[in-house]
């Protein structure tokens, strides 16, 4: 355990922290809204995710050629580049989320068939896409090629100053290029979904089946649609994580779902599954938590957190922090 | 469902008289027993040796299966960290086959004890939530095991821990590396008792509130079934298994590492439940036997294993979801 490092860079490990938050808010938004229509935790999600972040590298590497040794771009390449990687990796995810939702959901959906063999299910799609793509990748990594070239807008390295007798350090502070854009990029994103399913048709659709899948057909929603559009609107977001991620972490394998998954649906459930705005929160504070534990317990312990803080959370608030009923509706 | 083998055998059981009863289960077992010398051209396996192929994967991915099958056909609870008890059984019998003198036997019940506080106190926090929670946070405890064991430097870290001590010699059965064989009775002994003990259970009560917390938690719970209490003895009960077959795979391999209990493990286990036919012994069995056996014989399965499987998961339960033997019809849910 070692806190001088958590003080000396206090800031700079926040904005990290905000960073990955961010990244978590936006795979807990998929989480979080196809559990709102269906009630179930779509496992394949972290698959859809790993999806996106070699969808994001192919765009790059193969699409416009660059390679890992490629020197960073500039001016309007770099914006076109960048957003051409971000939409692809979008659609990529929310073609197969909606594909996920057609081979492990749909059927099962139309026979009445009980939760567990629905989940059986989807952990079945979510092992056939991870190995799928082990077995093509060969099991090794891939990297981004870093087309953002990592400036820091500001650095600050830090100090100390003595008050009487104690020694008081001030934090480094520190904040790059790309980590400022996935905040920037990210907020307007979750902004624009609040907004879409607060106040559009669809979302309107999404929330009425939520609330009652039955009433809301009853009242002409088409269910097959809306349910499609959650998991396109999720893959979105999802996919958009994964560009993120890809950006800032620049390397990406078969597995990188897995943890990411578990940290983003532990996200959602410490916001009150099922509730957007609590995704967004949830995702924050696991970010910053995951950050300044592994700052002071060491890096491998990192997965740990996200597992330690969802059995507290499932121990002591299982609504979550913002709410949602979901005691109720047991399997 | 039109054919269904299942109700076929259970029909010709029900109407055979006690004495063909005993005369069916003898024969199997003797069946089972005698499985190490059927080791023709035929059921040879390439790579690792027959015997050993008996022991490791089949007989304890049988006996697992059997221990998860508790879990999730009996009472519908989806365990995905299944590997867990069985790391915990096998890391038991690691450190104290190592630094204490106790042998085998010994350690043996102490494994099943402590993955079956394990099974508890992982249980309590989470079974009283909604099954897809249990889902998630079992998956992130098989995750946790994998990353304590490899990041522990005091129990070997990610090189694991080597030279567990063989059982001691038991009857005149000698356990080494060439005798498999020992193994194998060892294992088959222990999926016998399991066999019976989850005969037994079906039919008396908690066998009972299992099936119903299966059906439905919400009605069985109103009818006055303690849900909780027999939600953790099953999970209990199935770490147990799973925390005896980590013990006897730590003595048979001499030597246990963290990437031996990965995620796969657990899903293997559970495709095995899956594909055989959720809740019925026999079907787990067969199923269990397919699914390890297979890919031993056929090597080029081997590598797209997990894909397979995961396949399997997929289309089982699209078209078939009550597995290739299927529990008796009585027990079925209305759902399914």
């Amino acid at each position: 355990m070692d806190f001088s490092v958590l003080f000396d860079q206090f800031f700079a490990l926040t904005i990290d922290g905000i960073a990955l938050g961010f990244i978590y808010s936006l795979i807990a938004l998929g989480y979080t809204m196809v559990y709102g229509v269906l009630r179930l935790i779509n496992f394949a999600n972290s698959e859809v995710f790993m999806l996106g972040t070699f969808a994001t590298i192919m765009t790059s590497k193969n699409i416009f050629g660059y390679a890992d040794d490629s020197e960073p771009l500039t001016g309007w390449k770099l914006v076109y580049t960048l957003l051409a990687c971000m939409i692809i990796s979008m659609l990529v995810c929310a073609i197969a989320g909606v594909l996920v939702e057609i081979i492990a959901y749909r059927r099962l959906r139309k026979n009445g068939s009980n939760r567990l063999t629905t989940l059986i299910s989807a952990i079945g799609v979510s092992i056939v896409i991870s190995e799928t793509v082990r077995i093509l990748t060969s099991s090794a990594p891939a990297n981004n090629p870093r087309l953002l070239d990592k400036i820091f807008l500001v650095s600050y390295e830090g100090t100390k100053f003595h008050l009487f007798k104690f020694e008081i350090p001030v934090s480094a502070f520190e904040l790059r290029l790309d980590t400022l854009l996935v905040i920037i990029f990210a907020i307007v994103l979750l902004v624009s979904v609040d907004r879409f399913v607060k106040h559009s048709r669809l979302g309107k659709g999404i929330r009425a089946v939520s609330m009652s899948e039955e009433n809301s057909q009853l009242m002409g929603v088409n269910l097959n649609k809306v349910i499609s559009s959650t998991f396109f609107i999720a893959g979105l977001m999802t996919g958009a994580a994964a560009f993120f991620y890809t950006t800032v972490y620049e390397s990406t394998k078969f597995n990188v779902g897995f943890e990411l998954g578990l940290a983003a649906f532990t996200a959602a459930v410490l916001g009150g599954i099922g509730n957007l705005r609590g995704a967004f929160f949830g995702g924050i504070s696991l970010g910053l938590l995951e950050i300044y534990a592994a700052t002071i317990f060491g890096t491998q312990w990192k997965a740990v957190t996200a597992f330690v803080v969802l059995v507290l959370v499932l121990l002591f608030k299982p609504n979550g922090l913002f709410g949602e009923s979901l005691q109720k509706a047991r399997v | 469902m039109a054919f269904n083998l299942r109700d076929r055998g259970a029909d010709i059981w029900d109407r055979a008289p006690r004495s063909g009863r005993i005369a069916i289960a003898l024969s199997a077992m003797l069946f089972a027993i005698c499985l190490p010398f059927l080791g023709g051209t035929f059921l040879n396996t390439p790579i690792s040796s027959y015997e050993a192929v008996l022991v490791y994967p089949v007989g304890l991915f049988v006996l697992m299966a059997l221990g998860l099958n508790i879990v999730v056909g009996k009472s519908g609870l989806l365990d995905l960290g299944y590997v867990a008890f069985f790391a915990i059984g096998a890391y038991t019998m690691a450190i104290l086959g190592t630094h204490t003198g106790l042998n085998f036997w010994e350690i043996l019940p102490i494994g099943i004890g402590l993955a079956m506080l394990s099974g508890v106190i992982l249980g309590l926090p989470t079974l009283r939530l909604r099954g897809d929670y249990l889902a998630i946070v079992t998956l992130g405890f098989g995750e946790i095991v994998r990353i304590v064991a490899l990041n522990t430097m005091s129990i070997g870290g990610p090189n694991g821990i080597a030279n567990i001590p063989n059982p001691p010699k038991f009857l005149s059965l000698e356990y080494t590396l060439q005798n498999q064989k020992a193994y194998y009775w060892t294992v088959l002994f222990l999926i016998f008792l399991v066999i019976w003990m989850v005969r037994r259970l079906s039919t008396r009560r908690p066998g009972r509130a299992w099936e119903s917390i299966r059906q439905d938690e919400d009605v069985a719970d109103l009818m006055g079934v303690k849900t909780l209490k027999y939600k953790i003895w099953a999970f209990a009960i199935g770490a147990a298994i799973g925390g005896a077959g980590g013990v006897v795979f730590a003595a048979k391999s001499m030597f246990v590492a963290p990437e031996m209990f990965t995620l796969n493990t657990s899903i293997l286990i559970l495709a095995c439940v899956v594909f055989g036919g959720m809740g019925n012994i026999w079907g787990v069995i067969t199923g269990a036997v397919i699914l390890s056996y297979l890919p031993e014989r056929i090597r080029f399965i081997s590598d797209a294993r997990l894909l397979i499987f995961g396949l399997t998961l997929v289309v089982m339960m699209n078209l078939r979801a009550d597995g290739i033997l299927p529990r008796k019809k009585r027990e079925r849910s209305f759902h399914s």
